[in-house]
């Protein structure tokens, strides 16, 4: 084979992409042990929400790998990775050779040791489509759901599910929910949408033991339940490159053109530890947009095409019950905030720029501010007063303007 | 591909370009029966920047990029590029997460009225006027569909 790909999301997918781009021809072979065609993993929630149904959850329409070639191996795990005779090892021994090789494997659940987890029957993570039909089987109007972990998966999950079930508590160890992209006024924001929902959440506080369906907190709380989902956190899948002898930090390290320290061996998406702009430095960056940027950039180089991806950064849109949630960037320096009762807007300036944002239910044209951090656009180049008010391009000068609107862009 | 383009030096800010647009993409007969439902019912997925008393007017409406960012960032595959060159949005397959708004640099995508999906304009494929109606009807020339 030319090109192998590990993995089937949507890294992979716009691995496939950038490779054709560059080479119409060149044989592909996808490698996935999951047995669905890509879907967008995000979409799981949207799903037991009802947003979207069985029949639209695929990332790309049916005739996708028909149409680029591409000879996909699904239900199939990749056991090894030999870099020196370039080849890949499966379950049941079969290799595959590859010229190029992607290793978008993504990331897994990860579940700290939690005592008398194992005598927890209805026990869920929730990162697959596997994982959303699994737990849809078992949902009903008259059961309770504990859900470990505020983060976005977890929350998503109790959007998802909340219509669904009876009552839905959620534990985290935070101060606050999503801590890795609210501060804690934002984070009150959104936590009081989803108890108007309904929900109850145990903030600071963890499972210490579990008795089949109770769970006693560190605080010596007790709560019953008839549904567990454990979001805890992820981990990269990183062993493959490890093993094989790659640099691997958190996640598989790769360069500005998304190569791994290995030769030929390519890594992108969620299990991949790449250039974020507003760090200045590598960091996993495990967001579906970030995931299609490497990808792509990996399958344009992995096909001779000339790609570097430098402009990584933090980015989330995450929705509750129709309130809107928008972040970027990181949340230093300066802050220009504008709160009222059902929305919020926080503008972080720092050396002269935008680094980043916090809008719920201000999102509007947010994109031109997203812009601003990735292109790490200085504040004196624009109208600043204009641009803080709202998103707009009025706030550009006319050159920046002309060049945005009476050119091919 | 024909894209819209804009000449700000035409453009009074009389905002018919977003009218025009909402009707269009409204389905009514009539435009006067937008009234009273512009902006909450019918929205425009064209937007005219520039306060009424401000010099400065033009046009925003999606640029169709060539390396368009909503596309790549869209979570559910409902934002993709026509093979020549539009960016077009299934609505069926939106979730209404607005990574897409997050990301467009140009802020030529919204959520629809309904609040459920994005909208965004497709050039007028996807309604009964055929070529871009904002176009068709700016008395002023600040708009253009061309090549260029």
């Amino acid at each position: 084979m030319e090109y192998v790909i590990i993995g089937n999301g949507t890294a992979a997918v716009a691995c496939i992409e950038g490779i054709r781009e560059v080479d119409p021809d060149g044989e592909i072979a996808l490698i996935s042990s999951e047995k669905y065609p890509a879907y967008g993993r995000p979409l799981i929630s949207y799903y037991l929400l009802g947003k979207v149904d069985k029949g639209h959850l695929n990332y790309r329409p049916a005739d996708f790998y028909k149409k680029n070639k591409v000879k996909t191996m699904l239900k199939r795990t990749v056991e090894k990775i030999d870099p020196v005779s370039k080849q890949v090892v499966l379950d049941g021994g079969e290799a595959v050779k590859y010229n190029k090789l992607l290793v978008a494997t993504g990331s897994r659940p990860f579940v700290p040791p939690m005592q008398g987890l194992e005598s927890v029957k209805n026990k869920f993570s929730f990162m697959t489509l596997d994982d959303a039909f699994a737990l849809e089987k078992q949902l009903s109007k008259d059961k309770d759901v504990l859900v470990i972990g505020a983060g976005l998966i977890g929350l998503k999950c109790v959007e998802g599910i909340a219509d669904r079930v009876r009552h839905i508590t959620v534990v985290d160890l935070a101060d606050r929910i999503m801590p890795s992209v609210l501060d804690i006024e934002s984070g009150k924001m959104v936590q009081t949408v989803l108890e108007e929902k309904g929900v109850e959440f145990i903030l600071n506080d963890c499972a210490a033991e579990f008795n089949q369906n109770q769970v006693t907190l560190k605080s010596g709380k007790k709560l019953t339940f008839d549904i567990l989902v454990l979001a805890v956190g992820v981990r990269p899948n990183t062993e493959l490159i490890k093993d094989a002898g790659g640099e691997v930090n958190r996640g598989v390290v790769i360069n500005a053109k998304c190569e791994t320290t290995l030769a030929d061996i390519y890594s992108a998406g969620d299990c991949a530890e790449g250039y974020d702009k507003t760090i200045d430095g590598k960091r996993v960056l495990a967001l579906l947009p970030n995931a299609y940027f490497q990808g792509r950039c990996a399958g344009l180089n992995m096909a001779g095409g000339v790609s570097s991806f430098v402009d990584g950064i933090p980015m989330n849109a995450i929705g509750f019950f129709g309130c809107h949630v928008l972040t970027a960037g990181v949340y230093e320096g300066e802050c220009i905030s504008r709160v009222t009762p059902s929305s919020l807007k926080k503008l972080y300036i720092k050396d002269g720029k935008l680094s980043g944002f916090i809008l719920i239910n201000d999102i509007e044209r947010a994109g031109i501010y997203t812009a601003m951090i990735r292109e790490g656009t200085p504040l004196s180049s624009v109208d600043s007063k204009l641009l803080i008010e709202k998103p707009q391009l009025l706030a550009f000068s006319r050159e920046v303007r002309d060049s945005k609107l009476t050119r091919k862009v | 591909m024909k894209r819209i383009y804009v000449n700000e030096d035409r453009c009074l800010g009389c905002r018919l370009c977003e009218w025009e647009c909402a009707f269009a993409n409204s389905g009514l007969d009539e435009m006067f029966k937008l009234k009273g439902k512009f902006g909450t019912e019918y929205s425009p997925r064209i937007r005219v920047e520039g306060e009424d008393k401000t010099e400065v007017h033009f046009a925003v409406n999606c640029r169709h990029c060539t390396g368009a960012i909503c596309v790549k960032s869209c979570i559910a595959g409902a934002l993709s590029k026509t093979d020549d060159g539009m960016v077009k949005i299934d609505r069926d397959k939106c979730v209404g997460c607005f990574t897409c708004v997050l990301v467009c640099p140009f802020g030529a995508i919204m959520p629809a009225p309904d609040g459920k999906a994005a909208q965004k304009c497709m050039l007028c494929t996807d309604n009964q006027a055929g070529e871009p109606n904002c176009v068709a009807h700016c008395p002023n020339g600040a708009i253009v569909y061309e090549e260029r």
